[in-house]
Formats: structure tokens, C-alpha cells, sequence
């Protein structure tokens, strides 16, 4: 596959969407892990809802 | 399920865990679908190569004013039914939203660059997404600033509600004034202008872009409930603790 003269305008710009992408997709994870532990040490310490359900299960 | 029952942020938390494996999937199956296609795709007589561009800048684009729209729809809930999901949708919408305005941003300078000989113009329709936006950037302040999020979710809704008027501003951008930006060549009175062997890579990413939006969009919802859940239970344990 030949990209001809303006090659590096086409491949920079699937590299920036790629990368902005992969970083959405890092935060979502990342978010999700770091709210859990702190959902984790709350209820560790002693700290429930008022349902009395765990606050990290779906239901 | 009715729409009340999945108001239920517990419901809610339950129906993301199990749609988003499923989501992922197809998001993967169908980016990678276009990907290909998009490689395959011949060069165009005009714009050569550069045309492969196209297939990455106007899914972005199109998904910037989507999401707006999304949060538009979620702002209404948030003001007129109070719905318990909508200012979260509205929160969890925006950073997306601003990635993809960023991506339209960046990767139409960079398509603007080898065919139009400069990298911006400010013209209607650059300016209009331009604006687009620096209005995420700020929705995306404002949640961060009210400490409240109930507070901030109304602040939000009206701002949201009326930046809602860009949209049309910048979907008409190209016909109410003489720009740069080529007029619209897909969604047009008379069909689109684009032959078959452009149009179906660009609809299959399109479709790609869109489900990695849902995907995002359902995670980010779920993270957000539990951002919730954890305030909820450190003001709690806070209002013990001074008892």
C-alpha cells in the first residue's frame, strides 16, 4: 500500500486517533478500578449504605 | 425493561455488566472491519492517498455533534423529569465528546494541510466545531467546579440546552456561508455524492466509531455511578465519625 507524497499527514493522523482512543479506553479502566478500591476501603473501614447492600455490586 | 426500571442506578449497574463485553466486542469487530476496508480503499483521482483521511475525520466529526446531542437529550431529563441517570449520562458524555471534537479537529488541519495548502482557516465551519469544542472543555470545568453534583448537573443541563444551537450552526455551516470545508457529500437532498468504494468504508467506521461511543459511554456511566456511590459513603462515614 503506497500513501504517496503526503504519507506522513495520513499516518499521523491514525496515530493521534489511535492513541486518543487507546487513552479514552485507559481512563474508563483505570476510573473503574480506582472507584472500586475506594468503594473497597470504605466498606472495609465499616461504612455501609443505608440499603445495606454492598455498594460495589451491581445490585 | 421499561426506561423507570432502568433509571435504577443498581439496575443500571447490573445491565452495563453485562452488555459491555458484548459491546467491546463489537466495537473491536466492527473498527477492525473498517480499518481494512479503509486500507483497501483506492486512491482518489483528486485527492490521492489522502482521502483515507476522510475515514477517520468525519466519523469524528459526525460523533462531536452527536454526543452533544446526547447530552442535549440527557439535559432535558435532568431539568424537566429529573431522571436519576441523566445528569450522570450528561457528565459521563462530555470528555468523550471533547476527544472526538479534538480528533475532527486535528485530523481535518491535518487533511486541510496537503489540499487546501494551509492547516486552519477560520471559516463558519472550523470555527463553529472549534467552538464546539472550547464549550466541552468548559462543560467539563464546570462539573469540576460545584462541589454539588445535583447543583452542577442544572448549571449543566441550561448550558448544554443552549449550546445546543451550534449544531445546527455548524451542520449548515457550509451552505449558509462561503467556507473553505467542501459542503456536505453524504447525508444530502438528492444522495450522496461519494461512489460505493469511499461510502461503505466510511459507514462501517462510522458504525465502528458509534458503538466505541456506546462503549465508552456505558463505562464511563458505571464509573460515575460508583464516583457517586463513594461520596455518598465518605459524608457518611464523615457524619459519624463528628457524632
Amino acid at each position: 500500500m503506497s500513501l504517496g507524497p503526503y504519507a506522513t499527514f495520513i499516518v499521523t493522523s491514525y496515530a493521534l486517533v489511535t492513541a486518543v482512543v487507546a487513552a479514552l479506553i485507559v481512563w474508563v479502566i483505570v476510573d473503574y478500578r480506582r472507584q472500586k478500591a475506594r468503594l473497597h476501603d470504605l466498606e472495609a473501614s465499616g461504612v455501609v449504605r443505608r440499603s445495606g447492600r454492598s455498594a460495589v455490586d451491581a445490585s | 425493561m421499561t426506561l423507570t426500571e432502568l433509571a435504577n442506578p443498581s439496575r443500571f449497574l447490573a445491565l452495563a455488566g453485562r452488555i459491555l463485553p458484548w459491546l467491546v466486542a463489537a466495537t473491536a469487530l466492527v473498527l477492525l472491519i473498517g480499518l481494512y476496508q479503509s486500507a483497501t480503499a483506492p486512491d482518489d483521482y483528486q485527492q490521492g492517498a489522502t482521502v483515507k483521511i476522510m475515514f477517520i475525520h468525519v466519523p469524528n466529526a459526525w460523533l462531536s455533534m452527536f454526543v452533544w446531542g446526547v447530552m442535549s437529550v440527557a439535559a432535558l431529563g435532568t431539568l424537566v423529569w429529573r431522571h436519576p441517570l441523566a445528569d450522570v449520562a450528561q457528565k459521563a458524555a462530555a470528555p468523550i465528546g471533547a476527544a472526538f471534537t479534538f480528533l475532527a479537529l486535528v485530523t481535518g488541519s491535518l487533511w486541510g494541510r496537503p489540499m487546501w495548502g494551509t492547516y486552519w482557516q477560520w471559516d463558519a465551519r472550523l470555527t463553529s466545531v472549534l467552538i464546539l469544542f472550547l464549550m466541552y472543555l468548559g462543560l467539563m470545568a464546570l462539573w469540576r467546579a460545584v462541589d454539588d453534583p445535583s447543583r452542577a448537573a442544572r448549571a449543566a443541563a441550561v448550558l448544554t440546552l443552549v449550546g445546543a444551537i451550534n449544531i445546527p450552526i455548524i451542520k449548515f455551516s457550509v451552505d449558509w456561508w462561503n467556507t473553505l470545508h467542501q459542503p456536505a457529500s453524504v447525508f444530502r437532498m438528492g444522495g450522496s455524492t461519494l461512489d460505493r468504494a469511499f461510502l461503505i468504508p466510511l459507514l462501517v467506521m462510522a458504525v465502528g466509531f458509534t458503538l466505541l461511543f456506546l462503549t465508552l459511554h456505558i463505562a464511563a456511566m458505571r464509573n460515575e455511578i460508583l464516583r457517586r456511590r463513594v461520596r455518598t459513603l465518605q459524608m457518611l462515614q464523615a457524619s459519624t465519625s463528628a457524632v
